[in-house]
């Protein structure tokens, strides 16, 4: 099949993209409505409050296009993913520039009726599961154009689905890549957990050429069912050329657990939107951010933990550090409903500032209309302590090193949270390939 | 070989004020000094310049190890030199274990042109000889374990530091009251770690209020520091003549330093 570049940006592409899809009606129809909406989103202001300090003049749709055709044979090999090889996984799904090139899963978790396969298998296969649960729960089509833009041209992406009270083991693996110039991906996470379900996923996003500009324009929905369990872990660790957008969207029913990880590390510029949604009585989230953005890299997130039910429990602990000109923008948000008595959200920010022309932006806030809560929020910004460095000098350690010790210091606080080793050495081995150092035995 | 760290004529200041005002002094390897004299009259700043903290600028006058200079060498140039302080109020680093942090400090300081990401000792070797180390100094195993300093009390932070002089066996050694803020069984327990870690090898220079470290460790010389200057040179006799007398004699004989502590309180007021 010959590949073709279909033009994200404009009707023209929206309807050559259709063409070759080959996809079931009510498909076609959703992404229709979305199309529409994206267009009239275009034409309406972005929510300053979450919009305000990012300026997004750099980025140009016309330059990204989808591919469509077959992505080349073993395109998976390009990737040095971080994980792949140092874990043993009970399933795997990969896609690279939108196109699905992997989707396998342990054979006795598929007759314990569990999936885990591509979206695009899931709509043929399991349509009554997607035309429940595919941006109908979580992330909303008209949230804001990136997430219509998205409802139009998703590409593909991860469909976890996991049966009442079905416990996985071992964890699962995503990986999005990206390959060719231009690129864009429009990756779709989708994970339903039922009722005291348990499972781990591992997603990583990569780029197989470092100097290839590209999109992802992607959206995440996790609805972790009553009492069960999630632990979902992105790491998004594009090349410095990619643009990242995405929506994210967790929720979490009466006394359900998520545990959710993010490790924002690679890309030119990202956006992310991620909601917690507490919506049952006793749930618990807990959400970890390990951010490290160096040269020009802008990287932004916007926070929600949002308390719809009494008894929730929420703790989200961001850790960032800048190096160069690099800026790191974080808004925070605590909601507590009036119903959502008893709540105790907690909420900290804490960044460390490498270079003087670094950046770091971190607005907590809290919205509470309930009386009887506790919620705390903090943010620390800081250089490294230079009595700390001399410290470590003064027991043989270079300046350079000492200020890696530091920082790695810094973030293994974070780490300590995570409890998947595999999660702990992948960040921690990122981190240190970012400060420019190797893994030394 | 004998070397022998030598401190000639120095002067420091910190910002604008001057602290130091021209100390003269020289410790042999395998000596002992004390180091007394009252509060804020100099002695942690000395220790700072000896070890290189940018905050403490030499003015004037030099310090040498063995005849090298130390004029151009950082706090890490110094410390693979054989320098090692002990300081009065160790820094805490979060999230970096106490292990890893020195192990690290072990290999730089055994393997002085150790570049960053080059071997580290190996790790069976280090943890042995750290067991064994933390074992003569009545550590529990479980400090290694634990973030550097990191909500240590006063006692156990102290303690580290001469967990660190143990296994960095350096050629000079300066003790920042590494004696204040233990009670009387970790006094002991330092004490005697010190007095069997220094030996021939090692100089020592003492700074401290107390008398139980200097039991242990008998100094053969005793300075007295005033307004930033040495201004008493004895033998042990002298620091337990200044632990019973208090300093009060002291300005008596050295009225000029004396009227300069006043003036400095002044300027500090
Ligand atoms: N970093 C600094 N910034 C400002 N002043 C300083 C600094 N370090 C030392 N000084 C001043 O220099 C003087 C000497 O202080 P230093 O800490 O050397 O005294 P010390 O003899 O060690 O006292 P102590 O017995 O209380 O430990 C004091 O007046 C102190 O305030
Ligand atoms: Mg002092």
């Amino acid at each position: 099949m010959t590949e073709q570049k279909i033009s994200i940006a404009s009707a023209e592409g929206f309807e050559a993209f259709l063409a070759t899809r080959n996809e079931p009606q009510w498909v076609v129809k959703r992404r229709i409505e979305a199309f529409a909406t994206y267009q009239d989103l275009c034409d309406q202001p972005l929510d300053p409050e979450e919009f305000r300090r990012i300026d997004l003049r750099l980025f140009r749709p016309a330059d990204y296009s989808v591919r469509s055709g077959n992505a080349t044979e073993n395109a998976a090999d390009q990737f040095a993913t971080l994980m792949v090889d140092r874990g043993e996984f009970a399933g795997h799904v990969a896609h690279v520039d939108g196109t699905t090139i992997r989707s396998e899963l342990n054979s006795e978790l598929k007759e314990q009726g569990v999936v885990f396969c591509s979206l695009n298998e899931a709509i043929t296969e399991h349509p009554e599961l997607i035309q429940q649960y595919f941006m109908t729960k979580a992330v909303q089509t008209d949230a804001d154009r990136f997430s219509a833009w998205h409802a139009a041209f998703w590409t593909g992406g991860a469909f976890l689905y996991v049966p009442r009270n079905v416990e996985l083991k071992q964890p699962l693996h995503s990986l999005i890549g990206l390959a060719q110039s231009g690129a864009a991906d429009f990756s779709h996470t989708l994970v339903v957990l039922e009722e005291g379900a348990q499972a781990t996923l591992l997603e990583e996003t990569s780029s197989a050429d470092p100097k290839a500009a590209g999109l992802h324009m992607g959206a995440i929905e996790l609805l972790v069912g009553k009492n069960a369990r999630l632990a979902y872990v992105q790491l998004q660790n594009w090349n410095e050329r990619v643009f990242h957008f995405a929506h994210q969207c967790g929720r979490v029913e009466r006394d359900a657990a998520l545990q959710w990880t993010v490790g924002a590390l690679g890309s030119k510029f990202s956006h992310v939107h991620q909601d917690v949604m507490l919506d049952g009585r006793g749930s618990d989230a807990q959400v970890n951010g390990v951010a490290f953005a160096t040269d020009r890299q802008k990287l932004s997130y916007y926070t929600r933990q949002a308390h719809k039910a009494p008894n929730t429990h929420s703790d989200l602990l961001y850790k960032e550090v800048v190096r160069d000109r690099a800026r790191m923008i974080w808004r925070g948000m605590i909601e507590v409903d009036e119903i959502a008595q008893q709540t105790d959200g907690y909420q900290r920010n804490d960044s460390l500032i490498l270079s003087h022309d670094a950046r770091v932006d971190a607005i907590p806030g809290l919205e509470i209309n309930a009386d009887d809560v506790r919620c705390t929020h903090a943010a620390t910004a800081g250089q490294v302590d230079e009595e700390q460095i001399l410290y470590c000098m003064s027991r043989g350690v270079s300046r350079d090193e000492a200020m890696h010790v530091i920082v790695e210091g810094f973030f293994q606080q974070v780490f300590d949270r995570i409890p998947v080793e595999l999660v702990r050495e992948t960040l921690s081995q990122t981190v240190q390939t970012k400060l420019g150092f190797g893994n030394e035995a | 070989m004998n070397s022998v760290l030598k401190i000639e004529d120095l002067h420091v200041k910190v910002g604008e004020t001057p602290i130091l005002t021209g100390v003269n002094l020289e410790v042999k390897q395998g000596e002992i000094h004390a180091l007394m004299g009252p509060n804020g009259s100099g002695k942690s700043t000395l220790a700072y310049a000896l070890m290189g903290h940018p905050k403490y600028e030499i003015t004037q006058g030099k310090i040498e190890i063995g005849g090298v200079d130390l004029a151009e060498l950082d706090a890490c140039e110094r410390a693979r030199l054989g320098l090692f302080l002990a300081f009065q109020y160790p820094v805490t680093i979060p999230g970096v274990k106490v292990a890893d942090f020195l192990r690290l400090a072990i290999s730089n300081i055994r393997n002085p042109e150790r570049k960053e990401g080059e071997n580290l000792m190996p790790m069976r070797e280090f943890r042995t000889e750290l067991r064994e180390t933390m074992d003569q100094l009545n550590m529990d195993s479980e400090f290694a374990r634990r973030y550097l300093n990191d909500g240590f009390s006063g006692g156990e932070k102290k303690r580290m530091e001469i967990l660190q002089l143990a296994l960095l066996k350096p050629k000079f050694a300066i003790l920042d009251e590494t004696d204040s803020g233990l009670d009387s069984d970790a006094v002991r327990v330092v004490s005697e770690g010190l007095a069997k870690l220094s030996g021939p090898e090692m100089g020592v220079l003492i700074i401290t209020h107390h008398e139980r470290l200097l039991e242990y460790n008998e100094p053969q010389f005793t300075h007295v520091m005033l307004a930033g200057k040495i201004v008493e040179t004895g033998d042990a006799s002298l620091a337990r003549e200044l632990h019973e007398n208090g300093y009060t004699e002291v300005r008596k004989r050295h009225p000029e330093e004396a009227a300069l502590e006043d003036k400095q309180e002044v300027v500090a007021k």
